[in-house]
């Protein structure tokens, strides 16, 4: 009985920490492999922490949108357009969603409680993705961007070139992003409105506008990371689930911080594959399905702002 | 002219608490029963009672659940298909391990399984609201679902991982498994329904409707008036799992007869979701119309291209049927926050000064 | 053993604070005692004391940002001091607690209205017998017997107040409806539903126009007419603070500086220079 007890303990909370050590080469390849996936994430959780710091609108949409600017892409990259042709086809036709999404339904709700927002957000999300699949049909599409995806070592870890190339990209996308925040009066701008939209309009700031360049952004970003996932893995709907991935992210660094939405990316990522190499034998595998979640449910509980997140003080 | 309420006077509080306070209502009530109960199990053909009535009824059910936690307690849930399994597992486990129970206390136990379990996972609300919230019952959602897969105990170590509706009896008639009717099923889903409907109804015209809608209006307020916000909470979501729960069992014991984990993913979370939504946030009347409609929809979508004498290929259909859901939802978010149960009340209105327009 | 009379002008003393407990006794219901808040650096109040007696008005006045708020969250158990004690029916405590509060008697409404917008009148009134309903959940769900008979035992109760602030038409419409002026008098209606003790009042009166004030301040004096019940009172319409206050007590940043009868504080220098202006007669 006591050695069943022992033998359990063991294998939760030692072995695998043994392990870890043991294998050092491999366990750095399994958390590089888990911030290359976090940076994926975090480049989908950016999206949600720009329209939600414009438009303090929890855009649930925006997997949907990154599901729909891949299938663009890829649909027309099929029909036999050139890859930069596609590229900024797909880019056009982000712009006009946005435009869309402004004039036909944010307009309509600017009053309305977040709860309300967040759920035509979810409407949004089914509408677009039943249009994306109606077009171009709801089969895996693969993505061939032309870039290289050896592999090779480096002092001894297996590295991938594609992976690398992704993680790039996301980083500078990230960069380039936060200087805009910060040092432009776009960036003020938007981040006025994200306060208060009747006291941005008061001021001039013509909302309309701002929206329709914070959900264009967002989708560029939605974009890249459409395309990064569905290069790795096939275009399909199931991409829609990352924005279900997104949340616990955005849970960890706050919904309103870049930074955090990187940090807590990358944590994801790498707590992610780490509970899965190490425990997931333990229990049958596919952890990854949940353990994002009650991650971020623990962390919740703790630091219901998040890591980044403003402490909101509610005043009577 | 029909619909008035002139000289339809409340000389106690107690009728004027009623649910149906105008006699039209009560007999409008009155029939519409009578139909539920004896026209339509006569008359309606296996096709209607399989594929509209029953799981209509049972979305209804699952409605009432989330509308209770979502809709007056204002704690936003995207767990319902988490919890709606664990109704169904355990009862399949309660009745697989001890099958001379009565099949209804099994229903009911295994719905107050689900109820500990909404406990459980509702205690984050404690600290956590709105959206964070959300993300918390995704956590249930999808922590539940891994865990019917990948623990063979729940489906007795069966090889493919479904649970089937052995066959068991109601004053002697066969109502779950392959030998049941539609019609028996249909009768025996109706009873239940309706009371757990009379239930829930009697339950938000009380005091602890008026404690949840306090604490979704304002929960500060409601502390400081002496409600308490946190075993308020814990109160909607174990009764809205119990909901869901029972749902859950009457979906594959009484519906289906067999079910994967598939049947609860996060896709049905919101589907529920999108049915209180569409039917009215706040309603119990509301979850009727909403699952009503929801159920409805791809029904239609499947026969009508053949009224008019096109076909459609299923996939199209699909993608049409999303796609007409989520433009539901945005639209009704616009135009009618309130959803169906609301237009029904501008309907009634109107109706009460008709012929005269206003 | 005590006495509750209404003090009268005449009994004001001269200097500094109105000692009126040589003369007649009084029985106090709450005091707060060296009450020091603060938020961060901010600090809302520093050390105030006063006390309410057993059935006057007692009005909160002062200039915006005085603490006057806070002292009411304080008294409710919204907010916790970091020094000092609340004695309130001879129980004193480093700090209340909401629910405590409102078990024991305590009611208040708020400066911007605390009214669940979702529920009808007659509902959020009946909300304030909440505490008051003890059937369970069992009794509720059959909604038969003993749970209907609580229930229409405090709509009853519901109804008189509705009556008493002449509410009744509307008593069903959802108060996210209604005009500021009828919110502020359902959230009344809230409060004296739970037949309050010590009913706080947040400015009851502000942006009300003069007919509406003029009810208002008709309601509050047969509140405490009629029911006895304790009330105190942040307002900043001076002619209302006179007319209705027995006592008051002046607040200026976090600190109290003057407290006594409404003729006493007007004429009071350092009331003047921080809040009142010259007074004109």
């Amino acid at each position: 009985m006591d050695m069943e007890i022992i033998n359990f303990l063991n294998l939760v909370f030692l072995a695998p920490f043994v392990e870890m050590v043991s294998y050092p080469i491999f366990f750095s390849e399994v958390i590089i492999s888990g911030l290359l996936t976090g940076v994926m994430y975090s480049l989908v959780a950016l999206g949600f922490v720009l329209i939600f710091k414009a438009s303090g609108v929890f855009n649930f949409a925006q997997g949907a949108m990154v599901l729909f600017a891949a299938l663009t892409l890829v649909g027309l990259m099929e029909h036999g357009f050139p890859i930069w042709a596609a590229l900024i086809s797909t880019i056009i036709v982000l712009i006009a969603l946005a435009f869309v999404v402004e004039r036909f339904m944010l307009r309509y709700l600017i009053n309305q409680e977040d709860i309300i927002l967040f759920m035509a957000t979810i409407g949004l999300t089914f509408l677009i993705q039943g249009f994306g699949e109606t077009i171009w049909g709801s089969n895996v599409k693969p993505l061939d961007l032309g870039i290289p995806s050896e592999s090779f070592e480096v002092g001894g870890l297996l590295l991938n070139e594609f992976d690398l190339f992704a993680a790039g990209s996301g980083a500078i996308l990230v960069a380039v992003l936060a200087v805009f925040f910060h040092y432009t009066r776009i960036g003020r701008a938007l981040r006025a409105v994200a306060d208060d939209h009747q006291a941005a309009m008061a001021v001039g700031i013509p909302l309309k506008n701002i929206w329709i360049i914070v959900w264009s952004v967002a989708g560029f970003v939605g974009l890249v990371a459409g395309i990064m996932w569905g290069a790795k893995s096939g275009v399909q709907f199931s991409l829609s689930l990352i924005a279900l991935k997104a949340l616990p992210v955005l849970i960890l660094g706050g919904f309103t911080s870049v930074p955090g939405a990187i940090v807590g990316g990358l944590i994801i990522g790498v707590g992610e594959k780490i509970a899965e190499i190490y425990w997931g034998p333990l229990v049958g595998g596919a952890i990854e399905n949940w353990f994002a979640y009650v991650l971020a449910l623990a962390f919740l509980l703790f630091r219901p702002q998040g890591l980044f997140g403003e402490r909101i003080i509610e005043r009577v | 002219m029909f619909y008035r309420e002139t000289g339809q006077f409340k000389s106690s509080y107690k009728a004027d608490q009623a649910i149906f306070p105008l006699s039209q209502d009560r007999w409008f009530i009155l029939f519409l029963i009578i139909i539920a109960f004896l026209v339509i199990p006569l008359t309606a053909s296996e096709y209607l009672l399989q594929a509209v009535m029953i799981p209509l009824l049972i979305f209804s059910l699952a409605s009432i659940g989330l509308n209770l936690l979502v809709g007056y307690a204002g704690q936003l849930s995207l767990g319902t298909g988490g919890f709606m399994a664990v109704g169904a597992y355990m009862t399949y486990k309660l009745t697989t391990a001890f099958p001379e129970i009565n099949i209804i206390i099994v229903f009911i136990l295994a719905g107050l399984i689900s109820a500990c379990v909404g406990l459980l996972f509702g205690i984050p609300s404690l600290r956590i609201k709105g959206f964070y919230l959300a993300v918390a019952t995704l956590a249930s959602q999808f922590f539940l679902v891994w865990m019917f897969n990948k623990v063979a105990w729940f489906y007795n170590y069966n090889s493919s991982g479904t649970i089937t509706a052995p066959p068991r009896e109601l004053f002697g008639i066969t109502v779950t498994g392959p030998t049941a009717t539609a019609e028996t099923r249909y009768i025996v889903v109706l009873a239940i329904v309706c009371v757990f409907a009379l239930i829930a109804k009697n339950l938000v015209r009380g005091r602890l409707g008026r404690s949840w809608m306090a604490v979704r209006d304002m929960d500060i307020a409601a502390e400081i008036i002496g409600i308490r916000p946190f075993q308020t909470k814990l109160i909607a979501f174990s009764i809205s799992s119990f909901y869901c729960g029972l749902a859950g069992a009457l979906m594959v014991f009484l519906w289906l007869g067999s079910a994967e984990t598939e049947a609860f993913s996060i896709n049905e979370s919101f589907y529920v979701l999108f049915m209180i939504i569409i039917g009215g946030l706040g309603s119990i009347l509301g979850s009727f119309l909403g699952a009503t409609f929801i159920v409805c929809v791809p029904i239609l979508l499947t026969n009508a291209p053949q009224l008019f004498g096109l076909s459609m290929p299923i996939d199209l259909q699909k993608h049409i049927e999303i796609m007409l859901f989520g433009f539901l939802i945005v639209f009704f978010l616009i135009v009618e926050p309130h959803g169906l149960a609301r237009l029904w009340q501008i309907a009634k209105e109107k109706l009460r000064l008709w012929p005269f327009p206003y | 053993m005590n006495e509750t009379a209404a003090p009268s002008n005449e009994e004001t003393n001269k200097n500094g604070s109105s000692d009126l407990e040589k003369n007649t006794t009084f029985e106090t219901l709450l005091e707060v005692h060296n009450i020091s808040l603060s938020f961060g650096g901010v600090h809302a109040l520093d050390e105030v004391s006063f006390d309410i007696r057993k059935g006057e008005i007692r009005a909160i006045i002062g200039p915006n940002g005085a603490g006057k708020s806070s002292m009411l969250n304080v008294i409710n158990g919204f907010y916790h001091p970091q020094k000092g004690s609340i004695t309130y029916k001879g129980n004193e405590r480093k700090k209340m607690s909401p629910q405590v509060a409102a078990s024991q008697g305590i009611a208040r409404t708020f400066q911007n209205i605390a009214l669940f917008r979702g529920m009808t009148t007659l509902d959020n009134i009946m909300t304030g017998r909440n505490l008051k309903m003890k059937k369970g959940i069992f009794w509720q769900m059959l909604h038969w017997g003993p749970a209907r008979n609580e229930e229409i035992h405090h709509r009853e109760i519901a109804e008189h107040v509705i009556d008493f602030l002449e509410i009744e038409p509307i008593r069903k419409t959802p108060v996210g409806r209604l005009p500021y002026g009828l919110q502020k008098r359902v959230e009344l209606g809230r409060a004296l539903a739970a037949q309050p003790d010590l009913l706080l009042l947040d400015e009851p009166m502000a942006g009300m126009n003069v007919e509406e004030k003029e009810d208002m301040c008709r309601f509050i004096i047969d509140v405490n007419e009629e029911f006895g019940t304790t009330i105190a009172l942040i307002e900043h319409d001076m002619g209302v603070v006179m007319d209705l206050s027995d006592r008051v007590v002046v607040l200026n940043y976090g600190k109290k500086i003057a407290d006594g009868t409404p003729d006493f504080v007007r004429a009071d220098q350092g009331v003047v220079d921080a809040y009142l202006g010259v007074s004109e007669k």
